[in-house]
């Protein structure tokens, strides 16, 4: 509390009004592509075609709904964003924008995207984009984020929301293949946001976050890593064998996995040396991005195909 | 207040009010597309 006064007392209140790209920036533009991409992947899967102007509508409020979490955690985290290098440029903490300016940015955001939601699209989807936003910000963001190692396995639902919406956008219900797609980017989150905390730890440990390898060490992080992979190989591939997807989907989604659990396996058994790189992690991370849109991408072309 | 103050703050509104005009322009556009789509469905508007 002591840092946010001091990060607040260094804006002035004789700031002038922010760049419109500022408030941009507060939506976390680079984070919502995936967000957006998993949401639209989970509206095209569904079994129902959605009206083209509607799709768009529901893809546009989940875009706006993840720009609002993330202008909000922002807000909140600017003390925090202040000490690391990864996050310091950003306008809050950079000085270039007044503090309560992003937090009514964020809440006119989030309720904007929830209405429209509810208003052009069904209230189940509605429902779910509420709660995806405030769970990102109060569970994750407010609450575990600063107390617990475990913040990113239970903080990672909010991310898993996406598909979730898309579906419900379209059929208005949710059924199997949704839930096992949110399993999906629950579990997979772990694996991607530990290997990043690895190869940024100090970031982390200099901002007082106890990520799991500030807290745990590398090791149990490592392990962390494999043990997690185990149950999103099985969330990935299970719409196969249920009956749910097609063979397009089940090759690419076990061929993606075990090339995913081979990176995975490198960083969980490896230790960090002296001077190290940390290429391993570092390709996990960059390679777990890539996973989720092949993995989603190849759901639509099977459900396209069948 | 100086002169090249101002004038950051005249550019910054500036450039606030045509973004915000360009969205409330595509707000309306979209409200009225999601209103043809549902009426041709038979739903209510909104």
């Amino acid at each position: 509390m002591a840092r946010r006064k001091s990060v607040m007392s260094t804006v002035s209140p004789l700031l002038p009004p922010a760049h419109w790209r500022d408030f941009l920036a507060l939506t976390k533009p680079r984070v919502m592509t995936l967000v957006v991409f998993t949401g639209l992947c989970g509206m095209l899967a569904a079994p129902v075609a959605i009206n083209p102007v509607l799709g768009f509508t529901a893809i546009l409020c989940i875009a706006l709904g993840a720009g609002a979490a993330g202008a909000l955690n922002q807000w909140y985290e600017a003390d925090i964003d202040a000490v690391m290098r990864r996050t310091a440029a950003r306008p809050l903490p950079a000085g270039r924008m007044e503090r309560q300016a992003a937090l009514h940015f964020g809440v006119g955001l989030g309720a904007f995207s929830v209405i429209l939601m509810g208003l052009a699209l069904n209230l189940i989807a509605a429902a779910i984009l509420a709660v995806s936003i405030l769970f990102y910000v109060l569970i994750y963001t407010v609450w575990l984020k600063p107390r617990t190692p475990q913040n990113i396995v239970i903080g990672g639902a909010a991310g898993a929301f996406p598909p979730l919406i898309g579906w419900a956008a379209a059929t208005g219900q949710v059924t199997l293949l949704p839930v096992l797609l949110f399993t999906l980017v629950f579990l997979w989150t772990p694996p991607h946001f530990w290997a990043l905390a690895l190869f940024v730890k100090t970031d982390y440990a200099n901002a007082g976050i106890p990520m799991l390898p500030v807290v745990a060490g590398e090791r149990t992080t490592r392990q962390q890593i494999g043990l997690y992979t185990i149950p999103m190989a099985v969330a990935a591939v299970l719409p196969w064998p249920l009956g749910l997807s097609g063979a397009i989907y089940g090759i690419v989604s076990l061929g993606m996995t075990a090339w995913f659990g081979l990176l995975a396996l490198r960083v969980a058994t490896r230790a960090t040396q002296p001077d190290d790189a940390m290429k391993p992690e570092k390709a996990l991370f960059k390679f777990s991005i890539l996973y989720l849109f092949v993995v989603f991408g190849a759901l639509v072309i099977d459900r396209w195909v069948a | 207040m100086k002169h090249d103050e101002q004038d950051l703050i005249r550019a910054r509104q500036k450039g606030r009010a045509i973004v915000m005009a360009l969205l409330l322009g595509a707000f309306v556009v979209l409200v009225f597309a999601i209103t043809i789509v549902k009426i041709k469905a038979g739903e209510s508007p909104m």
